[in-house]
């Protein structure tokens, strides 16, 4: 790899797009493992804890994507979002369906908190491509600064990685400058070198964030799919100097998960990683987990569950 | 923004570290007759204690003691019952697993989460799976009811002290040999604590004694008309005056020696992992580890992006205090070892080849080296050749799978090897041909009681581990 030259060529046409793809190194899944469990092992304390805990927090994507949502709970998420607690400040986004877009924003009321929309027939990406660039356009107009789309992981698995390819770039074509995170559903990927791929694919294809699942499936985020879309973003700077992000997202509930991650973006990705403009968590119960873990750094003692608001 | 790991020490005294250690014979803690010596946080150069050592008469007391044991007692015990006696070890070694690995890390300079998480828990299982061969014997393949050869006599290396203690003891006694084991000079104590365990464990007097001592001590031992086999782990030189000592007394020997470990990246391999592998390889326990993957062999279309890669990736590891929870390499054994580390590394660089070095941070005071990397090494230079036993690394390339071969197997050593390739007919080739005892496919540095472990030519013979490890400490 040499440059954003070659990378140009390589999207030229279908067929290097697959021999690119089908190019990368091979990831081995027990090496790969084992590596993510090593740096599990980091023992996090006292300052560089609450510094983890305080990173995490301002790097959540607040969700709720639920068949049941109304937009009495998505005023609630947004209230939670903009303060997670007296003094606290806000999280990255509130990551919620298109049609709650426009709740949300009402809700956000100008404070500096993205909105985040899932789009493109999210989660199973089974529509027309008609019907999805519909579906990112409502999401935008409605107010949406970020898009999470899915990919058509049916046209990835049979090797139409042309209209992978295509789908993204038209969506992010849609999208201007709202910024585009790119779900590969690696739960349904389910190899190793299929992640790596899809990554690339969505890095070649302009997504601004590649990011791990929709949290319908699972498994949703592990820490060796974090681990091995790190080294995606972080080969993709290499190559073109330019910084994407990650979002895992799905199944990380706890403090310890989340530092967990963040040891695995400073070490495997670097320093330039720690921040929420190129690292989120998409999660729900895990902002209250990190408000308690807070908690309990400052005043040297656990407090509960009731302690945090649950919305 | 910057992220700095607060520190996450070990707390020391969960090693109870005893102001001093005595030797263990027959079944008793006794003064050696020896001159005292004294132990050395190699981190922090302070003494940790005085251990007495085995002195004129010491020895040959050790060795008749275990000759009782094995005549009386031991020798003569169903393997059920020597069975229950080890099953016992192993679980008191799982059990002050945390205070064995503090006193480990304490005792040898390595990082408590390879104490932790490798040396003792492999101790145990190495225990843990003897025990399941004492009353099996029969049907290990080396024919009917096979019979111990008498008294072992076993000298281990500072490098992984009480895992070798395991290593070498636990196959001893589930065959119904005693043992007298003479642990290294620089890192005594977790052996005499393990002697400890063996006393709680109520094995009979003279089953197991300890004497330490230094490399004289070693010698009496081995040349000890009462042995019946010698069981060696360390360097080849003195591997190799063993072998001459022992020649014609008809003592059964193994030899454990030394290594020059090619680990080879083809470049259809899983680079990211391979690069993991490497540094595991050579960087695990400082590199001192006789089947440490010290050169590394680079096939050539690649050797440029692998190597920023493998530079990107050793800046980020953590030298320093071996207790904290987040050291990745702690410190160089003893001064003589950082010496002769030295030394080599100004060899390296006479002879041309390209330094680079971690630019991590190094403690003031204790022996630390920096994780180095030799590139443009060729065969010839020393550092290619000569067993390290630091963090050095010797990067060669090659061009195809043949060149590949003959430069791993240019070398007297031969007990381990690596190779990473997304290719099985290519690993099943290579595993084929490149002379080593163990090679690692994908991986490296993995360790398993149930699999033999040994080397070829200056590496040594016979194995530990797994069936064929019986064999040396059965009459057969």
């Amino acid at each position: 790899m040499g440059g954003t030259t070659e990378l140009t060529d390589v999207t030229r046409d279908e067929a290097s797009l697959r021999r690119f793809l089908h190019g990368l190194p091979g990831v081995d899944a027990v090496g790969i493992e084992q590596r993510s469990a090593g740096l599990a092992t980091r023992s996090i304390k006292k300052a560089s804890k609450l510094w983890a805990i305080d990173t995490a927090i301002s790097m959540v994507d607040l969700t709720t994507l639920e068949g049941a949502d109304t937009p009495g709970k998505v005023r609630t998420l947004c209230a939670k979002a903009r303060q997670p607690e007296p003094g606290i400040p806000p999280v990255a986004a509130v990551c919620v369906y298109p049609d709650m877009v426009a709740t949300a924003k009402a809700a956000l009321g100008g404070a500096p908190v993205n909105i985040a929309s899932v789009a493109t027939a999210f989660p199973s990406g089974r529509s027309s491509m008609k019907v999805k660039l519909t579906d990112t356009e409502f999401a935008i107009e409605a107010g949406a600064t970020e898009v999470d789309m899915v990919i058509d992981r049916g046209a990835f698995l049979s090797g139409r990685y042309g209209q992978v390819f295509d789908e993204i770039r038209t969506i992010k074509a849609a999208c201007g400058d709202v910024h585009l995170k790119v779900i590969l559903e690696t739960g349904e990927l389910a190899t190793y070198d299929n992640v790596r791929r899809a990554s690339w694919l969505a890095l070649l294809a302009g997504g601004d964030f590649i990011k791990t699942s929709t949290g319908k499936v699972s498994p949703a985020a592990t820490l060796p799919v974090t681990n091995l879309m790190l080294q995606a973003v972080r080969d993709w700077h290499e190559v073109t100097g330019e910084h994407r992000g990650v979002k895992p997202a799905g199944g990380i509930r706890t403090t310890k998960d989340a530092i967990r991650h963040l040891v695995a973006v400073h070490e495997v990705a670097g320093e330039a990683w720690l921040t929420p403009d190129l690292f989120r968590f998409g999660a729900s119960s895990l902002l209250n987990d990190l408000l308690m873990q807070r908690r309990t750094q400052l005043d040297g003692h656990y407090s509960g569950p009731d302690y945090v608001s649950v919305d | 923004m910057t992220w700095e790991y607060a520190p996450a020490p070990e707390s020391r005294a969960i090693a109870n570290l005893k102001p001093s250690y005595r030797m263990f014979v027959d079944g008793e803690f006794v003064e050696g007759a020896g001159e005292p010596l004294k132990s050395v946080n190699p981190a922090t150069e302070e003494v940790l204690a005085e251990v007495s050592t085995a002195g004129a008469g010491d020895v040959d007391r050790a060795v008749k003691a275990a000759r009782r044991a094995h005549d009386k007692t031991w020798g003569r015990m169903p393997g059920t019952e020597r069975a229950k006696y080890i099953f016992r070890i192993a679980r008191m070694v799982a059990e002050r697993a945390r205070e064995l690995a503090v006193l480990e890390s304490l005792d040898n300079g390595k990082p408590i989460k390879e104490s932790r998480d490798t040396d003792v828990p492999t101790a145990a299982a190495h225990f843990f799976y003897h025990a399941g061969w004492a009353d099996k014997l029969d049907y290990a393949g080396l024919g009917p009811d096979p019979k111990p050869l008498g008294v072992a006599g076993q000298v281990i290396p500072w490098n992984f002290p009480l895992m070798m203690a395991a290593w070498k003891i636990a196959p001893a006694l589930a065959c119904g040999n005693t043992v007298v084991l003479k642990p290294a000079e620089t890192t005594p104590l977790s052996a005499l604590v393990l002697a400890e365990i063996i006393q709680q464990a109520e094995l009979p007097p003279g089953v197991v004694n300890i004497v330490p001592g230094a490399g004289d001590v070693g010698a009496e031992l081995v040349n000890h008309p009462g042995v019946n086999k010698v069981a060696f782990t360390g360097s080849t030189e003195v591997g190799k005056v063993i072998q001459s000592a022992l020649a014609g007394t008809g003592k059964k020997l193994t030899l454990e020696l030394g290594g020059k470990a090619a680990n080879i990246v083809f470049d259809d391999a899983p680079l990211d992992q391979a690069v993991e592998g490497i540094v595991n390889g050579i960087f695990f326990n400082q590199g001192h580890v006789c089947c440490a993957g010290s050169r590394l062999l680079l096939q050539e279309s690649i050797a440029e992006e692998f190597l920023a890669k493998l530079h990107a990736r050793v800046s980020t590891l953590r030298v320093g205090d071996p207790l904290d929870k987040n050291t990745d390499v702690g410190a160089i054994n003893s001064r003589d070892q950082l010496t002769k580390i030295q030394d080599l590394v100004a060899s390296g660089e006479q002879e041309g080849a390209e330094r680079w070095s971690s630019p991590c941070p190094l403690p003031d005071k204790g022996f630390f080296f920096a994780p180095t990397v030799f590139a443009g090494v060729t065969q010839s230079m020393r550092i290619a050749r000569e067993e390290i036993f630091g963090p050095v690394l010797s990067v060669l390339t090659f061009r195809t799978p043949d060149e590949a071969l003959a430069k791993a197997n240019n070398t007297p050593y031969g007990l381990s090897a690596g190779v990473w390739t997304e290719k099985g007919s290519r690993i099943l080739w290579m595993a084929d041909r490149l002379r080593a005892g163990v090679v690692w496919a994908n991986t490296f540095n993995r360790f398993d009681p149930t699999a033999p472990f040994g080397g070829y030519q200056e590496s040594g013979f016979g194995r530990e581990g797994g069936r064929a490890g019986l064999e040396a400490y059965l009459d057969v």
